[in-house]
């Protein structure tokens, strides 16, 4: 039984980072805006979804001029990627603008914005749904691949005891710009000023209004950035598994949140290392868990593994992962 | 009381009232004309993550509803088509129901999708005598319950799973079988049927693993795959899934046969798989639509409606609708060119023991199961869609 | 103008006769016109108008439980819709009664829960277990399924094993705040979701994904009940005593200090409440009420699988509180009917007039963008449009006021004990 745990690790964490890698950024998404606002915006999931198509769309655009077969794929991929990104964020920014800060400005409860975020998360997935309808008269779409190199690492003739791994060239398109985008966000974060007045922001809102930090844009800003990440990450999901739907929001939006609980919320190293940790063990129970069992519980508990994970997380440690302890004042 | 307060309480109201009226001044302005009309109700999953197979069966109804309105226009019916959004949700369904029972001028149901909507639908439907001609649900309850109303043109689980496996482990030699199933009542109905029978034949079922339907990624059950060195593949679920785990297992070396059933054909699943789909199997009811004229007419026509190509769920819900139709238009004669009851639908829908469709033969059994259901098991040999037929299995 | 509308505001007796007015004509047309969603809903739009007039509560009770158990049903069970009417009235009264549940703790106690269908299913596969011959494959005795009359008791039974259910649910909540709670629930509710679609290995109690089909349906003295206007009566009186339950509960010191955890958790604890027991409460009862209606749900549905109770209908009852407006028992009341009939019945009738529209030549529109396919999309808008207008939701929550004048006056009359047993006296009502 260990054996075969063994002999499979290797392909179980090339798997398991590349799933990690996404949920690590959309779950940045969530915990910028979570940071700030303290709102749980649901339409994220979506806005990931629309980035991927949007994707496809430039994609399909840059086949039918010809630009793909006279290009390299890597430069193709970057317009791609950047297209999509800025479209999402300034759709992020859209959303925010529409649909949470007039409520910000009528004192609304907190929890009010929470129906307007899955109003917009409705919208979002049927548009998109008609839109890709109109024009291909599918909405389960399959982009062409870009990197389809496959990899075998000779893991297996160094060390015999594991088995070898093959993995396809989007596996590393995915890893270097998923840690060049988390690395420049960090440094965006702590070391510019834009970061500074966001930290601000989230630390105290009003106080922060007072030392001429203009709250709005800082919103705005924070939106496009979350959005933006998400919108390209939605690039890679395309590009790494190749078919879309208008639906692969929604359990992924639900796996990020619980990515950004995981590392603690409004945590953005937090979010990064509790979607990796997540990825992980989402690959580990489902290729693992009916050998531990016996064929008891098969791959189909993996997501009951990974909740409770959490849940035993939350309660040893229940401001998560990686996040501090706030001490509540009365 | 505070007047003011409600004002646009008010005003969002009046504002649903006033479409709504619009509603009902719309559906009087269609009952006015002097022909009766008779409405066929589709009910399938048309928003959702589902919707492209509901779409589809939609679709292919509607062309038969099309096709057969001059032939009802002569005898004095507009016939038309009502479709319902059930949402895969069986509340929504059997809510659903309701409306269609309550709208006297529907005679009869093409639907459902889900199996899990179709029992809770259909006993509505049954309390109405509305009768219900199901294109896709295979699942056993559905007419083992021996309700009066309800019919099926598709193959039940116990017949296509076992047939698969015979398939399978006779033919193919496979020795080892990792079974995937979704999770669904589709699924796992038929990959449950496909390994008791692979058992009894003598296979070792090396794995019996499920999925989680929405999900891209299944590279961890496929490591597992990879782990206990199957011979063969079967998958029990549909082709948003399917495809996926057919490109992610060769991706991982798995070069080996693997087998699905009816939720894979489809032009999706080549889309979706790519070259991989290579050494693919999968059993279905449907033969080779565009091999008959007939067929081909259907494919054509359905290209020139609607823009798209035809999927075989199309062709089902063609085939369930044009059923209910001869149902309807023999039940119309009996009763001297005048409307007839829902009663009497019902039961020349289940009198039907001889009528050729373009996708299958359909003959209804004393429980509405279809006699003529015939599995066709077909291979992917290069990657375009339609498959090869390579083996034909009929009922016993 | 102005003049006569606070004239009229101020005149109970002009308010009654326009009421009553109001319902005999909404009631004359829904009975001349039985296909008529229009009709049928300005009728139940009454309910809402007596919720506003100035009567006294009890009077108001009384008549809106007049009209919705005697005058909808029997105006409306002269035509081919009536079934379909009580289908949607059901419908309204389950979730009702689960909004009214989920409001207990979110609304009353502020603990955000995303996992709250997990109940529903609950006191769904109770039922569906023992009623058919599930119960069979686990159970060593006892012949299955049991016959229909004991689905009254199986109403009780839904309700204790739910809450059990929500005082698990509590244990890891007692440690947890806030938003990570509503991952907690979240995770929870998918739990049990799994779980259920997946326990027909090793052993089989739920039948896995394949669902439970040929339920019993219930017996009421010798009467098989199957029709959704027998259903209604029993939603109804179950609904009641949810009612009763929440007002009673709602001003009671359970409930205040349900409020005073959520207003300040903090504060409330040094003034003494008990967080651990307040806290379980809200979760045991809060999810008794699903339990409940998870068994009429199995016993109206016949067959239960566990596509029913995703997260996506979680959150659907959670926009029903926050809709309706948190805390605010008609609010909440309010807001379950406005999705519900949205989702079923306004929506599907709206799109089926399109089609119709579209048929008949008068509107073109390409197939992608069929009407059939636009619920969601209408839904969804509707949801932004409903958040963005009424910003507390449909009937905000408004506290009890106390007449603090006559409650000095009581104290110094009656010092000591007689002051609190006419506090509670006085709780009995509603606000």
């Amino acid at each position: 039984m260990l054996q075969q745990i063994i002999q499979i690790l290797p392909q179980v964490l090339v798997d398991g980072l590349t799933l990690g890698f996404i949920y690590a950024v959309v779950a940045i998404g969530y915990t910028l805006v979570y940071g700030i606002l303290e709102l749980i915006n649901f339409a994220h999931g979506d806005v990931f979804m629309t980035g991927s198509f949007i994707g496809a769309g430039v994609l399909f655009f840059l086949m039918s001029i010809g630009f793909l077969s006279s290009v390299p794929s890597l430069i193709v991929f970057i317009i791609v990627i950047l297209i999509a990104a800025l479209a999402t964020g300034f759709l992020g920014v859209g959303i925010e603008r529409v649909a949470y800060r007039p409520l910000r400005r009528r004192n609304a409860p907190k929890l009010i914005a929470l129906i307007t975020s899955i109003g917009i998360s409705f919208i979002l997935e049927d548009v998109v749904r008609f839109i890709a309808e109109l024009k291909t008269g599918n909405y389960i779409i399959t982009a062409p691949s870009l990197f389809k190199t496959q990899y075998h690492l000779n893991i297996h003739s160094i060390m015999p005891f594991f088995h070898n791994v093959t993995f396809q060239a989007s596996f590393l398109v995915v890893l270097v710009v998923t840690v060049v985008m988390l690395i420049s966000l960090d440094i965006f974060v702590n070391r510019t000023k834009w970061g500074m007045a966001m930290r601000a922001v989230a630390q105290d809102r009003e106080t922060a209004s007072l030392m001429s930090i203009n709250v709005n844009r800082v919103i705005s800003v924070t939106f496009f950035i979350g959005s933006a990440l998400g919108g390209a990450t939605g690039v890679l999901f395309m590009i790494q598994y190749g078919t879309i739907d208008p639906y692969i929001g929604f359990i992924l939006g639900i796996k990020a949140f619980t990515a950004a609980v995981l590392g603690g919320i409004g945590n953005i190293r937090g979010a990064m290392l509790g979607g990796i940790l997540l990825g992980l063990m989402e690959m580990f129970a489902a290729a693992n868990l009916s050998t531990i069992t016996h064929g008891a519980m098969g791959a189909e508990y993996k997501d009951v593994f990974a909740f409770i994970i959490l849940i035993l997380v939350l309660i040893f440690k229940p401001e998560g992962l990686f996040g501090k302890a706030v001490v509540e004042k009365v | 009381m505070n007047i003011k307060r409600l004002i646009p309480l008010f005003s969002i109201i009046v504002l649903i009232l006033g479409v709504i009226s619009g509603c009902a001044s719309g559906s009087a302005g269609g009952g006015s004309k002097a022909k009766t009309v008779i409405k066929i109700a589709t009910q399938t999953p048309l928003s959702g993550p589902e919707a492209t197979i509901g779409d589809a069966l939609k679709l292919g109804a509607e062309l038969a509803i099309d096709d057969q309105k001059a032939a009802f226009a002569k005898k004095g019916f507009d016939l038309q088509i009502a479709p319902y959004d059930d949402q895969a949700d069986p509340k929504k369904g059997v809510a659903n129901a309701q409306l269609i029972a309550s709208d006297s001028s529907i005679l009869g149901v093409v639907g459902h999708l889900n199996s899990g909507v179709a029992i809770p639908s259909s006993e509505v439907y049954d309390k109405n005598n509305i009768v219900m001609v199901s294109p896709a649900n295979t699942a056993t309850a559905v007419t083992d319950r021996g309700l009066k109303t309800v019919n099926r043109i598709c193959a039940r689980d116990d017949f296509q799973g076992p047939a698969g496996a015979n398939y399978a482990v006779n033919t193919l030699k496979a020795k080892k079988i990792f079974v995937i199933q979704d999770k669904t009542a589709y699924g796992s109905g038929l990959a449950q049927a496909f390994r008791d029978q692979a058992a009894k034949l003598g296979a070792q079922i090396v794995g019996y693993e499920g999925i989680t339907v929405g999900e891209k990624d299944f590279s961890g059950v496929i490591s597992q795959a990879v782990a206990q060195k199957p011979d063969l593949i079967y998958f029990g679920g549909v082709y948003a899934e399917g495809g996926l785990i057919i490109k992610q297992a060769r991706q991982q070396g798995l070069n080996i046969p693997i087998m699905g059933g009816d939720g894979m054909d489809s032009s999706a699943t080549v889309q979706i798989a790519g070259d991989s789909v290579k050494n693919f199997y999968f059993s279905t009811v449907v033969g080779d639509v565009t091999k008959t004229a007939k067929g081909k007419k259907f494919a054509d026509d359905y290209k020139a409606k609607f823009g798209k190509n035809i999927e075989s769920y199309s062709a089902y819900g063609y085939d369930s609708a044009s059923v209910l139709l001869q149902g309807l238009m023999n039940a119309i004669d009996k009763n001297g060119g005048k409307l007839p009851t829902r009663q009497a639908v019902a039961q020349a829908v289940r009198a039907i023991t001889n009528f050729d469709g373009i996708a299958t033969k359909v003959g209804f059994d004393s429980k509405g199961d279809n006699n003529f259901a015939k599995i066709y098991i077909y291979k992917f040999n290069k990657a375009a869609y339609p498959a090869t037929q390579v083996s034909e299995i009929t009922k016993k | 103008m102005r003049e006569q509308i606070s004239k009229f505001s101020q005149s109970p007796k002009a308010q009654a006769i326009f009421f009553a007015a109001y319902v005999i004509v909404t009631a004359l047309g829904l009975y001349l016109m039985q296909t008529s969603v229009i009709a049928f809903l300005l009728l139940l739009f009454s309910i809402l108008i007596l919720y506003y007039l100035k009567l006294k509560t009890r009077t108001k009770w009384l008549i809106g439980l007049f009209i919705i158990a005697v005058v909808v049903p029997l105006v409306a069970s002269q035509g081919p819709s009536f079934q379909s009417y009580m289908e949607v009235g059901t419908l309204v009264g389950i979730y009702a009664a689960m909004s009214l549940g989920l409001n207990v703790v979110v609304g009353f106690a502020g603990l955000l829960d995303l996992g709250f269908i997990a109940f529903f299913a609950v006191g769904a596969y109770t039922y569906a277990i023992f009623a058919s011959t599930q119960a069979s494959h686990f159970m060593p005795f006892g012949h299955y399924p049991l016959p229909g009359d004991t689905f009254w008791l199986f109403i009780l039974i839904g309700a204790i094993i739910a809450s059990i259910f929500g005082i698990l649910l509590g244990i890891p909540v007692l440690r947890v705040r806030g938003d990570y709670l509503a991952i907690v629930t979240l995770g929870f509710g998918e739990i049990i979701r799994i779980v259920l679609n997946n326990m027909d290995h090793p052993i089989n109690i739920t039948n896995g994904a394949l669902g439970i089909s040929s339920i019993t349906p219930p017996n009421f003295l010798g009467i098989p009940i199957g029709n959704s206007s027998q259903f209604y009566f029993i939603v109804l009186g179950i609904f009641l005593v949810v009612i009763y339950i929440v007002t009673r509960l709602e001003h009671s010191k359970l409930g205040r200090a349900w409020k005073a955890v959520r207003d300040n958790e903090i504060a409330a604890q040094a003034s003494g409440i008990p967080l651990v027991k307040t806290k379980l409460a809200a979760f045991a009862i809060g999810a008794s009420f699903s339990g409940m209606m998870g068994a009429v749900f199995a016993a109206k549905q016949m067959y239960v699988d566990a596509t029913s109770f995703t997260y996506l209908e979680s959150t659907m009852i959670l926009v029903m509180v926050i809709l309706g407006g948190m805390g605010s028992v008609p609010g909440v009341i309010l807001g379950a009917a406005v999705v519900t009939i949205l989702n079923t019945q306004v929506l599907t009738d709206l799109s089926n007039w399109l089609t119709q529209l579209s048929t008949n030549g008068v509107i073109s529109i390409p197939d992608a963008l069929s009407p059939a396919k636009m619920q969601r999309l209408i839904f969804g808008i509707l949801l932004v449009v409903f958040a963005l207008y009424r910003t507390q939701g449909l009937i905000p929550h408004k506290n009890r006021k106390i007449n603090v004048e006559k409650l000095k006056k009581e104290a110094s009359e009656a010092p000591g004990g007689a002051l609190l047993s006419k506090e509670r006296a006085e709780t009995g009502g509603t606000d």
